[in-house]
């Protein structure tokens, strides 16, 4: 008797507890979120600084993995309903399309318990949630020139630096260097810009050094052609060049003036089941002290304007966000480029083959 | 055939008609020949054909408008495109876009498809979608909107409205051919600074000739020497022309950026040899972008070549020459002609493949080598516009098919061998 009721309990007792693990099961299924992101440098900061601790935190497991940022495969998961990226790192263009497009979740600041007005863009547009603040900046190597370009202008002086320079192959920047070299106040750009003699004059600008450029697309490039010494200058990432001065010894030096800023976003892409997560994540990954860090990987600035006081001054100095670079800062107008960029890409494009 | 020397009354053993018995044992063999066919028939059908289709179907269809704004749509498709349109479109514009805020759905996707047409309409919608939430009662809104913004009273943003909102558009096809609908609807060339297609396609088209040729050029004597060589020579040989075909493409696209910058090893040994005084350009045009891809479309033209070359027999040209012909005419009107079904299929895959090439281009080419897949893959990936995408798709595919058929009036593609 006393061995049956035991057995009976025990039995009981097995069943609940396979009852509870089976509960438990889908439970933990979902305490894990697939992080999409840009691979290399960029994606090793990011998982030393926000994926780890994140996952230590919480104990969600976080999926890595790598795109070159083709919304495509966005598009394709929201469209047929079966979505396995949960976050996307997305450039502020492709957040602009997505969002457009309804591809990603209008982010609820609220829900995230952050503030927009503490990040610098977060007001600029409804579905993402700023990251970093990167620049497209001026650069040369110092072993090779050794009285350098310290303003933009000097990009379109062929006298002073004779010589190949290279220049991305996007209208995105140029545009907004060679009116500014041209003489336009950085206060009215976008207003010249939205001019068609506006644009005109940007072109004309252009063309003065159009036989000298060497145009880039992979941001790996511009550290190249300086390294080979391919070119006398040459536009890029700030992170790009501060990598192979790091890492590769090379004796570049960065000119902020008119660096032109854009930022990368986080978003949700729409109808993902792990939307509160995503959102969990994205919080973490968004406050002070953790954006703070990922400085000590990679020299883009955290879009947290709180992370400042928590960032050394040596690193503080490499960064695109810090006081004393942002002094002649371009930051671009993302509204304006998301209603000309098809039709300057198209011109460009034309300009380019002319 | 047997059939047809038997007489209609011959019976088989068990009494079926020999006709019957034969058709039969036809069509077991037909149904295993048609199983044996049928996974790779299905295979290429969902893999390709299905998605050719959609991608073509894509290119002329585009319902966004008319899901997004279907009251306008239905308003506008009365409207006979002269004037102003009636009250009631006003009324329809400010309806859908109060329902486009309830369902969720952003406004900023109509402003997205409208901006295609009128560049620097997206924030205009977007700026009117925010105002009419706050619009109340039930009109009239003509004049409202046009408070809002002065394009609600031009007639071009209705015509481009009416235009979009039908669900099949030819839109993308003309804007791949750099052709658009001006402001009185008619079809029209683009302005020469916004006109790129047709010299893309053009250049497309261009680049990969040249390629072919050059890959021919040198790829037929290497082919004439392994064919000819002793197999123990032209195995080692023939590795070295697959080695390169098994490393990574961009591997070998960076590599060639190495040998011919200006600081590069090509132009270092030319200037030590004294054969060049200053260095020359040899990348970030087209020099670079056709050396790059003829080394990578070498084999490709090669092997074919080589495979029927190998099927040649050697006896033939020995026949010649103790005919009296001479050496270059005993190859020239014997052996070569012999070559030319591996010529034309070789020709042929490095020429179709040739045409897709979007990478090396852009890396070791300048700006006015960029071909047409780059775009495809632009609109693909980056501004997610899958109609423009799919146009230039089905172009390039269009061009690519009429080029095909003028191939195989001059060559006879029923004569291309690939071994």
């Amino acid at each position: 008797m006393r061995f049956k009721i035991l057995g009976t309990s025990s039995l009981v007792l097995a069943g609940l507890t396979a009852l509870a693990l089976a509960a438990e099961k889908p439970a933990l299924a979902a305490d894990s979120l697939t992080i999409v992101s840009w691979g290399g440098a960029y994606q090793t900061s990011q998982r030393e600084a926000f994926f780890k601790p994140f996952a230590k935190e919480t104990g969600v497991q976080i999926t890595e993995e790598e795109y070159t940022g083709e919304l495509a495969k966005v598009r394709a998961q929201v469209e047929t309903g079966t979505i396995s990226w949960n976050v996307v790192d997305l450039t502020t263009r492709s957040a602009l399309a997505a969002c457009a497009e309804g591809l990603i979740e209008p982010i609820d600041w609220a829900k995230l318990g952050l503030d927009p007005a503490n990040f610098i863009g977060g007001d600029l547009q409804e579905c993402g949630v700023p990251n970093i603040v990167y620049s497209t900046v001026l650069a040369y190597d110092a072993d090779r020139l050794k009285e350098g370009p310290t303003k933009i202008e000097d990009i379109f002086d062929l006298e002073k630096f004779p010589g190949k320079r290279s220049l991305q192959k996007d209208p995105f920047g140029n545009l907004e260097w060679a009116l500014i070299a041209d003489g336009v106040p950085a206060a009215d750009i976008y207003k010249v810009l939205a001019t068609e003699e506006g644009i005109d004059r940007a072109f004309k600008k252009l063309d003065t050094i159009k036989s000298q450029v060497v145009w880039w697309e992979a941001g790996a490039q511009p550290p190249q052609l300086l390294a080979d010494g391919e070119v006398v200058m040459a536009s890029g990432w700030n992170g790009r060049f501060y990598d192979a001065v790091k890492n590769e010894g090379k004796n570049f030096v960065i000119v902020w003036d008119r660096q032109v800023l854009d930022w990368d976003w986080w978003a949700i892409p729409k109808g993902s089941d792990k939307v509160d997560l995503a959102y969990q994540f994205i919080a973490f990954a968004s406050r002070a002290d953790t954006m703070a860090d990922q400085t000590n990987y990679i020299t883009y600035g955290p879009a947290n304007m709180d992370s400042e006081s928590k960032i050394s001054s040596e690193i503080m100095a490499q960064l695109p966000t810090s006081a004393e670079n942002m002094t002649t800062a371009i930051a671009p107008d993302i509204q304006f480029w998301a209603d000309n960029a098809d039709q300057l890409t198209q011109r460009f494009t034309a300009w380019l083959a002319q | 055939m047997v059939s047809a020397t038997v007489d209609q009354g011959v019976r088989t053993a068990d009494g079926v008609p020999l006709k019957i018995k034969l058709q039969r044992a036809e069509r077991a063999r037909k149904l295993k020949a048609i199983a044996l066919v049928l996974p790779l028939f299905l295979f290429i059908v969902i893999t390709f054909a299905v998605p050719i289709g959609v991608m073509l179907f894509n290119a002329i269809y585009d319902p966004s408008i008319a899901r997004l704004m279907p009251k306008t749509s239905a308003v506008l498709a009365e409207w006979d495109g002269q004037d102003l349109p009636p009250e009631a479109a006003f009324a329809a514009v400010v309806e859908d876009m109060k329902q486009a805020q309830i369902e969720k759905t952003p406004v900023a996707a109509i402003g997205k498809r409208l901006n295609y047409e009128i560049p620097g309409i997206r924030s205009k919608i977007i700026a009117t979608g925010r105002q009419v939430a706050k619009l109340e009662g039930t009109g009239p809104f003509k004049e409202a909107l046009i408070e809002i913004n002065p394009m609600w009273g031009e007639r071009e943003t209705w015509n481009v409205i009416k235009r979009s909102s039908a669900s099949y558009t030819d839109f993308y096809l003309l804007n791949a051919l750099d052709y658009r609908y001006n402001a009185d609807n008619h079809i029209q060339h683009r302005p020469a600074n916004q006109a790129v297609f047709q010299d893309i396609f053009i250049r497309t088209i261009e680049i990969s000739v040249m390629v072919t040729l050059a890959t021919l050029l040198l790829g037929f004597p290497v082919a004439y020497l392994l064919a000819t060589l002793p197999p123990k020579t032209s195995n080692l040989l023939m590795i070295m022309v697959l080695l390169p075909f098994w490393t990574s493409l961009l591997v070998r696209t960076t590599a060639w950026v190495v040998l011919l910058q200006t600081q590069g090893v090509v132009n270092d040994t030319l200037i030590w040899l004294g054969i060049l005084d200053d260095r020359v350009q040899l990348i970030f045009n087209r020099i670079g972008t056709i050396v790059a891809m003829t080394h990578i479309q070498l084999p490709f033209t090669l092997l074919p070549i080589f495979s029927v070359m190998k099927t040649i027999p050697t006896t033939h040209v020995r026949a010649a020459r103790s005919l009296g012909a001479g050496q270059f005419y005993a190859f020239w009107r014997v052996y070569f002609p012999q070559t030319v079904p591996g010529i034309a299929a070789g020709c042929l895959l490095t020429f179709i493949l040739s045409l897709g090439y979007y990478i090396t281009p852009a890396l070791v080419g300048g700006p006015k080598d960029q071909m047409i897949s780059y775009f495809v893959a632009l609109y693909t990936n980056r501004e997610v516009n899958w109609g423009m995408a799919s146009a230039l798709g089905a172009v390039l595919l269009a061009a690519t098919l009429v080029l095909y058929f003028v191939y195989n009036k001059l060559v006879g593609v029923d004569r291309m061998k690939f071994g």
